[in-house]
């Protein structure tokens, strides 16, 4: 999209008025926040509000800073990035490779159907004390939880992406004397590509889902653990400062998949 | 010598839903021989799909016999190019599938290609191109196999009025200086008068053949014969034979 010919002073006006718009948008945002901040801050301070209930940003900080001085930061994060990551990972790997082979079996799909619908609508912190028992109360209890929370979605997400490959183009693959295993590679995982790149950005919320959840339910360290313990002794600063911490953390995971999102897509130009 | 390509021998076939059965086709005979351009036309729903399906194998008849020699190529409505594909990928895909992708052949599909126009393309995704000049691709991509004979199912009903006059001209002239057989069905008469040496009619289902016709146009390409007088004697013909 690089404007390597001379444009128009027409056009050079309308790129202007739009890095123009762009600069706004983005000094709006940061000023907002900036402003929420602000306010947060100074009600605390002049004592509006009991900043022991609503903490305050200075207070988040603090509290982050000494977490750190602990050498405590760090592993609570460590803990939970782990966890959500191996969750996430399982969760996409195995619910691939059910896809796969739920679409390469009708009958196969067709059994196991309502034990799927079944499984999706259970909420599945229902499960907890089973995983508690089952896995102890370490870190791989929570990862169990959070493939849980994620499987059904992934399953469900690329096999419907697959089912609705064209049926039209599997009629020209089967003329050309396709079998199923060339219509799979071929034709079906690609017209699914999109639809599979969707449901890791999908994943990547359920994983954080799961893996706090899993927290809440189970834990000795990460940030769930923080919020959970937080709460639990009235350490509203605690509480704060780690749901904080689990934004940035939850954004920057997004923004990498919505990066690798823009890096495949651009491969394949559709 | 013409030599017999394909032959239907009685034909039938049957079509089992939960809902019941359906008789598509019935004691349906013909046969097309080496290098002739035969067009099927029929009523709507007569089945004519059906029929292209069981003369490339994808479906077996219940009763009857269909013989072919030789290898099929399939032309459908729409051009069906993988959008993730570049012209020349899609355009290698049947050689892909049948595992034979081999130089030669992938030389012979480019040439192909680069004759019938698609040269500056190659590179190109199917999203870059004119609905005629993909249909064009879509062509290339059938004939890349070398196929006995090709299997056309309505290919210009998804074009609009003035690419489909032209890509039937393309079509018709690619078919004749390739020397290939070709089985079109179609729904639009003057299609088939058009393109075709021979054209059957097909009665309403269960589909037989009712009425067959040689037409004398002497090979004439599809534009020059809609200018001919007999083009509209053949279209009157045909029209009232399908509305009987």
């Amino acid at each position: 999209m690089k404007h390597t010919k001379p444009c128009s002073a027409e056009h050079a006006r309308f790129l202007r008025r739009r890095r123009r718009n762009i600069g706004l948008i983005w000094a709006c945002r940061i000023g907002l926040f900036a402003a929420l901040l602000g306010v947060w801050e100074l009600v605390a301070a002049l004592g509006w509000v009991d900043p022991f209930i609503t903490s305050s940003p200075s207070r988040i900080a603090g509290t982050i800073a000494s977490l750190y001085r602990e050498g405590t930061l760090f592993y609570h994060i460590g803990v939970t990035l782990w966890e959500t990551l191996a969750g996430f990972a399982l969760a996409v790997i195995v619910g691939f490779a059910v896809a796969l082979l739920l679409w390469w079996s009708d009958t196969l799909r067709k059994i196991v159907e309502p034990y799927i619908v079944v499984l999706n609508a259970l909420p599945k912190i229902a499960l907890g004390p089973l995983i508690i028992i089952w896995f102890g109360t370490g870190s791989k209890a929570i990862v169990f939880m959070t493939v849980l929370v994620g499987l059904i979605v992934a399953i469900m997400h690329v096999l419907t992406a697959l089912i609705e490959t064209d049926c039209n183009k599997i009629l020209l693959m089967r003329s050309m004397g396709a079998n199923k295993a060339q219509i799979l590679w071929k034709l079906a995982l690609p017209s699914a590509y999109p639809s599979i790149i969707s449901m890791l950005k999908i994943n990547v919320g359920m994983a954080w889902i799961g893996s706090i959840m899993g927290e809440y339910i189970v834990s000795r360290a990460g940030l769930g653990y923080l919020i959970v313990y937080g709460g639990q002794v009235f350490k509203l600063d605690l509480v704060m400062s780690a749901t904080f911490l689990l934004c940035l953390l939850a954004a920057g995971m997004y923004f990498l998949v919505v990066l690798l999102e823009k890096v495949l897509v651009k491969n394949t130009q559709r | 010598m013409t030599k017999r390509i394909l032959q239907f021998t009685d034909v039938k076939y049957i079509y089992h839903t939960a809902h019941g059965e359906l008789v598509a086709t019935l004691g349906l005979t013909f046969s097309v021989e080496k290098g002739e351009f035969v067009a099927i036309i029929g009523p709507s729903g007569c089945g004519k799909t059906t029929l292209l399906s069981l003369a490339a194998g994808l479906i077996k008849p219940a009763a009857g016999r269909v013989e072919s020699c030789g290898s099929f190529g399939y032309m459908l409505q729409k051009d069906e190019l993988f959008p993730w594909r570049t012209i020349e990928k899609n355009i290698f895909l049947p050689l892909e599938i049948k595992r034979q992708n081999t130089p030669a052949l992938r030389k012979h599909a480019l040439e192909l290609a680069k004759k019938y126009g698609l040269g500056d393309f190659l590179r190109s995704y199917p999203s870059q191109l004119s609905g005629g000049m993909r249909q064009r691709a879509a062509l290339i991509r059938t004939l890349a196999t070398n196929p006995d004979i090709l299997l056309l199912d309505e290919p210009f009903s998804a074009l609009d009025y003035q690419t489909r006059l032209n890509v039937c001209e393309d079509v018709y002239n690619i078919i004749r200086s390739e020397k290939k057989t070709a089985l079109l069905i179609t729904h639009d008469i003057s299609e088939a008068i058009s393109l075709a040496d021979r054209v059957l009619v097909l009665s309403a289902r269960p589909a037989r053949v009712a009425r067959e016709h040689a037409l004398d146009f002497n090979g004439l390409n599809p534009l020059k014969r809609r200018e001919t007088g007999g083009f509209s004697a053949w279209f009157e013909l045909l029209w009232q034979e399908l509305n009987i």
